[in-house]
């Protein structure tokens, strides 16, 4: 992309920001989740709830939160509670969405983020689960935002840290894990995908504009299935990227 | 009720309850005693080699950073810790402190991730790294505030964070359902930064309690430092306020700016600065240790180390905080 007139991390979070339902519960993870939420509240969703693990509900944001523990993430909130006023609010089912990122994804959404090779010998220690197990877990519906290469799209990953569906049709209820919760969506920097209902397998849904099926499918180190028509995602508005880069992000963080 | 799986991740800190019943009677003082106490003080009797130790909230946000700098100009080693950390543990680990962690989180958020954690993990310097959710290490130091041995959850199941852990899952014997137990968790000791406090240890914390509540009530013994040391009459005019009983708190450190580099709500901002001088220099082992030198090893106190900040910096600091609305 490169005549576009938009980095592939600005698409990316335009494209993750129109995933928001207006009127839900969002569950935001740190980084580009912090960003596409707030731009989400600034557009077509208002009146979501942004939630924080370590206690910040319903934050009103007049600045881009940098830590998911940090007082702009309770800045004018409704509540500021803690962490496991939250994560019990999950599992009790009061949580719509939410929004992860992670270092390594697979066909069925299984997220890694803590060590690559073994786990007692690791070629690379990344940072663990944090709130992304309890995310994956407990949330209705969790949506995974990644940079789109064959290192992160893996037909295995290393170790699951966060469950999507595990190993294919029913195994999160057989672990115990909570009904019709899971992965729905996954949105890359260079396509938007969502999981097939029968085998629970990732799928292409639409590519980013200037982006070729093609060159999902080479980037992706699995067998990506494709939706009956694969469509073209909008390309940021003027607006999506006036908001972003004066309102959001003026400190250009993720640029 | 039947064991279905468990974590092989070794459980560092085994729960005993009727001991800890018996500490908090015989150990904890019901009286008001004035626990005001040097950093210096507070750490070299409270906090010894090998102990299990936590801090909270993390690093960059409300976290004893003071007493944490302590810990390392006191050379502390051995150490076992609830890996639910930013900078604050990423420090101890830059300075060879630590042995074995009860891993949620080592990282720096947006700025990526920890060299310091990486080197000790690889090269083994760090012995152990046992796995769990940020819920899960949590809900494990509710159970040991509830004064149970296990509490129950639905996070965990069908992952390798469950089978690198040392949680169990058993068939629900109310329910039949599949879940996860996790093992209380009582700590040697908790590092606590707080916005204010009286001499006794009635603590309070404005904005999210992150997981102080629970940390404060599972742990043998807490060092609260705080922004501020205020009069008793104004902990009993808003008793609602108070996170932490003085009960619970063995040494109180007045400790302005003590979350410094991180931030604390309503009082001063993140310093990236000083923040982002870490991630540069860790990402060598000799760059660690030259920051550590400049800033804990040098120094002889956290009254020297704001001086070395300089007060132009922290008024800044305070300049750019969260306000709350007028």
């Amino acid at each position: 992309m490169p005549d576009q007139p938009y980095s592939k991390s600005e698409l990316m979070i335009c494209i993750a920001a129109r995933l928001f339902q207006d009127g839900t519960t969002a569950f935001i993870g740190t980084g580009i989740p912090m960003l596409a939420a707030m731009l989400a509240i600034k557009t077509r969703a208002p009146s979501v709830v942004p939630i924080f693990e370590f206690g910040g509900t319903g934050a009103i944001f007049e600045k881009l939160p940098n830590m998911v523990g940090g007082a702009r993430t309770f800045h004018q909130a409704i509540a500021a509670s803690g962490i496991c006023d939250i994560m019990e609010t999950a599992q009790r089912g009061f949580i719509d969405y939410g929004f992860i990122g992670g270092a390594q994804i697979d066909p069925y959404g299984n997220l890694n983020s803590t060590t690559i090779g073994d786990h007692d010998r690791p070629r690379a220690r990344l940072p663990g689960s944090g709130g992304g197990n309890d995310v994956g877990s407990l949330c209705w519906k969790t949506v995974a935002i990644m940079q789109h290469d064959k290192r992160r799209f893996v037909p295995q990953v290393d170790f699951i840290t966060t469950p999507g569906y595990l190993t294919g049709p029913g195994a999160r209820e057989r672990a115990g894990l909570p009904r019709d919760s899971g992965p729905v969506n996954v949105v890359s920097t260079l396509a938007l995908m969502d999981f097939d209902p029968t085998t629970r397998r990732m799928r292409l849904l639409a590519t980013h504009p200037g982006v070729t099926v093609d060159e999902v499918v080479a980037n992706t180190g699995f067998e990506l299935l494709l939706a009956d028509k694969v469509g073209v995602n909008e390309p940021p508005s003027a607006e999506e990227l006036r908001l972003l880069r004066e309102e959001i992000d003026p400190e250009k963080l993720y640029r | 009720m039947q064991v279905l799986a468990q974590g092989r991740g070794e459980l560092i800190q085994p729960p005993d309850l009727e001991a800890f019943r018996e500490w908090n009677r015989t150990q904890k003082s019901r009286r008001l005693v004035d626990k005001v106490m040097s950093e210096h003080d507070a750490v070299s009797r409270f906090v010894s080699d090998g102990c299990y130790i936590g801090t909270e909230l993390y690093g960059t946000v409300r976290c004893p950073m003071s007493l944490t700098r302590e810990v390392i100009r006191q050379r502390k080693k051995d150490l076992r810790v609830l890996g639910q950390g930013v900078l604050e543990l990423d420090l101890w680990i830059g300075a060879g402190l630590v042995k074995k962690i009860d891993l949620t989180y080592v990282g720096f958020e947006v700025f990526g991730t920890s060299s310091a954690f990486r080197r000790a993990v690889e090269s083994g310097q760090i012995e152990t790294c046992v796995e769990w959710s940020n819920g899960a290490i949590t809900w494990r130091i509710k159970a040991a505030a509830m004064g149970v041995p296990f509490i129950a959850t639905r996070a965990m199941l069908g992952s390798d964070t469950f089978e690198y852990s040392a949680a169990k899952i058993v068939t629900d014997p109310f329910t039949g359902m599949r879940v996860c137990l996790l093992p209380a968790l009582i700590l040697d000791v908790a590092l606590i930064h707080v916005h204010r406090t009286d001499r006794f240890g009635n603590a309070q914390i404005d904005g999210i309690t992150g997981f102080a509540f629970e940390m404060a009530r599972a742990s043998k013994r807490v060092i609260v430092s705080a922004e501020e040391i205020i009069p008793t009459a104004e902990i009993r005019r808003f008793p609602e306020r108070t996170i932490i009983p003085y009960y619970l708190v063995d040494a109180v450190v007045h400790a302005p700016f003590g979350s410094h580099p991180g931030e604390m709500a309503y009082c001063y901002d993140r310093d990236d600065v000083v923040y982002r001088e870490w991630i540069a220099a860790s990402q060598t082992a000799e760059g660690a240790q030259a920051y550590l030198d400049k800033y804990i090893y040098n120094i002889p106190d956290h009254r020297a180390y704001l001086d070395l900040i300089g007060e132009a910096r922290l008024n800044e600091l305070v300049a750019r905080r969260e306000r709350r609305n007028a």
